[in-house]
């Protein structure tokens, strides 16, 4: 195994640890669903941290591939009865080929005109959710949603979705650090690189893009999946607009094109919202902890554009 | 024998400025062929051309008798052409090994899934892909520099990288873009070795340069351009010698 | 109602409604066409447009006044943006973005700590009953809106056709190394085209409001509209703009009245995607502005 492999390996195995342990010692509802939720986040920024990184490119309407698969997995189980795990594969299918879809077309556009065009994706999809109510419920959504379940053993509680979800996002973590080291991965760095250079080299940017594209739908709408079997109900409002530039926060403060970082920018994220509703009703009795949370959010990812456009994981490499 | 690269009747318009007015050469196997001429007299545009980063305007480029692909860069590096550029394209985060590598990625057969799986297939391929790297960069004699990232080499080395990335590629035509600039006389002579060797391997190779002595000491044969038209084709000597060439470069007196 | 009656009743409404689009597009080509930047926040000079003529005219100031005073501070936070962007101008384009995107939500965010999440009517300029022109109903507020509207076209067509600053603008936009060697202040070309584009989106939240209710997230989605307006201008032409916020507004009044009010809002964004295959497809002559 090369070095890097190794590295990445124990420091997967280290966390899963940790984890494990975590899932067993705690027992405080709040700190293992925020657990939770840092995982899910971190799984849905990966695959876009990968298309900023690597694709070069911003995508604003990434909220739409946690939708598609919540409500894929959503609807087949509770409306349709299906089985979880298959119901979760085929939201993770439907990721890839919506994104695919959309990617074709868009992605020899330039990069602002791609950004706004997954704008308008994203909103065209949370549009679809809101009004085709005889299947997704419209606005007040869908209940009933069966946990997962492997035989008679259920994920239906905090400890047993912490153990799957943070089991999942390592894997996905160990895969696509593997991916980077890989010749796909010096392909991706080299497009990062110097597009030209690499198209140059043989290496078909627009395919490699689109791949990495593909792979961000299906690793976010995987998150979706999960989510929609935690929650036991979901409604599109938390997968709007708001929440696509969330993700797009969690990749520039991690640092795009970082796996680990992407992990620390969706805990940051995740952390910092709840320190706000927790924190800020105690300095301020007026209007409510969440609409601050939206001002420091534009203020610190300006902050982070011109002053640390590397995100956290460029603090650890030595100058 | 069928020519290696056939040019036909290219032209080049950008907008209002015509950089290529009607070219027409070949390039037979196993040559080094040069293009010179004056700044702006077309040189880049035609190997961007042939290259695939640009459309022709008019015109047509035939490798091994078959049209290249247009505005596909990668399709025509797949056919066996590979090119160094003007300013010097590295991906300056990556090692020297690594860009070299990236040169390697077509012999490469590995699906994401096996990278990502880290399959015992992927793992003897990126061995085998490795070993080439570096036997390329022992021919252009950067192997003591492998580990380095490429953006800390000094400039001539960097242009090594370039072409040993080209290399890498295992192509049968190589374009060379003023590979010379910036050099000092005694890179020029391992340049010039470094060109015959790679010939002599069997790449056959385009250069476009501004050193005449360079040029005519290294090349069978010279192309002169000026202003987008073909002044002279020939054997370095005759091109020296020829009227047309010395009163592009020298002014009419000379001539 | 005829079918014709109809027709033209959608009609009216969307070019009330297209005229505010055209405004924050144009706000938009003004900045890229300068720039190079796409403003994702120019929604968000819209919305403190609106609201800042409510407060002010709960304080009694009178319309016109109150309308002056709104524009010309909303000018001042595009001023202060420019700034802001000043110093990391030189960063890639999708940075920048999400720079702006940033400001987008700290506007917001401001708005929605100084106002609150409560809408906000306002009363409209001139009080009177809906008018009545040729066979379709328009409300005196969207008079309004078309006339100033089309005053601030004039006065920006004058402005940058017959004064010097807005040839040296234009020129900006048009070839910046070559207007810099002609001695242009291209910095100075920047500032004022940021502060225009907060004046025109102030001026179209300052109109709208009376029809529409202020609140602190008007902003976006007028802004992505407004865009897409911008977008059918080529990003680069004002009137192709404002004749893109025109057509946007009569698409989605048709597509409300035609076929269903849910998805009026998405129209702009099928449009928007529609162009972006256009693009692509390159099926008829037209293309968005690449980046410098």
């Amino acid at each position: 195994m090369s070095v890097s492999a190794r590295r990445r390996f124990r420091m997967l195995v280290a966390v899963a640890i940790a984890m494990a342990a975590l899932s067993s010692a705690v027992t405080s509802r709040y700190v293992l669903s925020t657990l939770i939720f840092i995982a899910l986040n971190a799984m849905a920024a990966l695959g876009l941290s990968l298309v900023m990184g690597f694709a070069g490119q911003v995508s604003l309407g990434q909220a739409a591939f946690y939708a598609v698969g919540a409500y894929v997995s959503g609807v087949l189980t509770a409306s349709f009865g299906w089985n979880g795990w298959a119901a979760l594969v085929l939201a993770v299918g439907a990721g890839a080929l919506l994104a695919l879809a959309i990617g074709l077309p868009i992605f020899r556009l330039s990069g602002l005109l791609l950004a706004m065009a997954t704008l308008g994706f994203g909103i065209i999809v949370y549009y679809v959710l809101v009004n085709w109510s005889g299947i997704t419920g419209g606005p007040s959504g869908l209940t009933g949603i069966p946990p997962l379940a492997l035989g008679r053993f259920r994920f239906d509680t905090d400890q047993r979705m912490l153990w799957l979800a943070w089991s999942l996002l390592l894997l996905l973590l160990g895969l696509a650090g593997n991916l980077v080291d890989s010749r796909v991965g010096r392909a991706l760095r080299a497009v990062h690189g110097s597009e030209v250079a690499a198209e140059a080299a043989g290496i078909d940017t627009l395919r490699l893009k689109l791949g990495v594209f593909t792979a961000a739908g299906a690793t976010t709408a995987l998150a979706g999946s999960l989510y929609a079997h935690y929650l036991t109900f979901i409604n599109p409002s938390p997968f709007g607009f708001a929440y696509s530039v969330e993700l797009v926060v969690m990749v520039v403060l991690g640092g795009v094109a970082s796996i680990w970082g992407t992990v620390l920018g969706a805990a940051a994220v995740v952390l910092f919202v709840e320190a706000l509703r927790t924190g800020l009703p105690l300095l301020t009795a007026s209007h409510g902890a969440p609409e601050y949370e939206i001002v420091a959010f534009g203020l610190i990812l300006m902050g982070f554009v011109v002053f640390l456009p590397g995100g956290l994981a460029s603090l650890r490499k030595t100058p | 024998m069928t020519p290696l690269l056939e040019v036909r009747g290219l032209w080049k318009e950008f907008g209002g400025l015509t950089a290529v007015r009607g070219v027409d050469f070949v390039v037979e196997p196993g040559q080094i062929k040069a293009m010179i001429g004056p700044n702006g007299a077309g040189k880049t545009t035609i190997l961007n051309v042939i290259g695939g980063a640009l459309p022709p305007s008019r015109g047509s480029v035939l490798f091994e008798g078959v049209a290249l692909p247009r505005e596909r860069p990668h399709a025509v590096a797949a056919r066996g052409v590979a090119r160094t550029f003007q300013l010097v394209r590295l991906f300056g985060e990556m090692t020297v090994l690594d860009n070299v590598l990236v040169g390697c990625h077509r012999r490469g057969r590995s699906s994401w899934g096996a990278c990502a799986l880290r399959t015992r297939a992927m793992r003897e391929e990126e061995r085998r892909l490795r070993q080439r790297a570096e036997t390329v960069l022992v021919v252009v004699g950067l192997e003591e520099r492998a580990a380095l990232p490429a953006a800390a080499l000094a400039y001539g080395e960097q242009r090594l990288v370039e072409i040993g990335r080209a290399l890498a590629m295992e192509p049968k035509l190589l374009l060379l873009d003023e590979p010379g600039a910036g050099l000092d006389p005694e890179e020029h002579r391992r340049l010039a070795r470094l060109v015959r060797t790679i010939r002599d391997g069997g790449t056959t190779v385009l250069l476009v340069d501004h050193h005449m002595e360079f040029v005519l000491e290294l090349s069978d044969e010279v192309l002169v351009l000026s202003y987008g038209e073909k002044l002279a084709e020939g054997p370095p000597r005759a091109v020296r010698a020829d009227a047309k060439v010395i009163a592009a470069y020298l002014g009419e007196e000379a001539a | 109602m005829t079918l014709l009656e109809q027709l033209a009743q959608y009609l009216a409404s969307g070019l009330v409604v297209g005229g505010i689009y055209a405004l924050i597009g144009l706000g938009f080509v003004i900045v890229f066409s300068v720039t190079r930047i796409i403003n994702f926040a120019q929604g968000e000079f819209v919305m403190p447009g609106a609201l800042l003529m409510v407060t002010l005219g709960d304080r009694r100031l009178a319309t016109p006044i109150a309308f002056l005073l709104a524009v010309g501070v909303v000018a001042g936070v595009g001023a202060l943006l420019e700034r802001a962007i000043h110093p990391v101008r030189g960063a890639p384009p999708l940075a920048i973005l999400i720079l702006t995107i940033g400001a987008s939500i700290a506007i917001r965010g401001g708005a929605l700590i100084l106002w609150g999440t409560d809408p906000f009517a306002l009363a409209p300029f001139s009080p009177g009953p809906p008018v009545w022109l040729g066979g379709a109903m328009i409300v005196r507020q969207g008079l309004w809106l078309l006339g100033i509207a089309a005053l601030a076209f004039a006065l920006l067509w004058v402005f940058f056709t017959r004064t010097y600053a807005g040839t040296a603008v234009r020129a900006c936009a048009i070839n910046p190394r070559g207007a810099r060697l002609m001695g242009i202040r291209v910095d100075r070309a920047s500032l004022l085209a940021w502060t225009l584009s907060g004046a025109l989106g102030a001026t179209a939240g300052a109109v709208i409001a009376p029809i529409t209710y202020a609140t602190y997230d008007m902003g976006l989605m007028l802004g992505l509209k407004g865009f897409v307006a911008a977008v059918l201008g080529g990003l680069v032409s004002p009137l192709g703009a404002i004749a893109g916020g025109f057509l946007l507004g009569v698409l989605e009044s048709l597509a409300a009245g035609l076929v269903s009010s849910a998805y009026k809002d998405a129209v702009a964004f099928v449009v928007l995607i529609v162009l972006c295959l256009v693009q692509v497809a390159g099926w008829i002559p037209w293309r968005v502005a690449e980046e410098a």
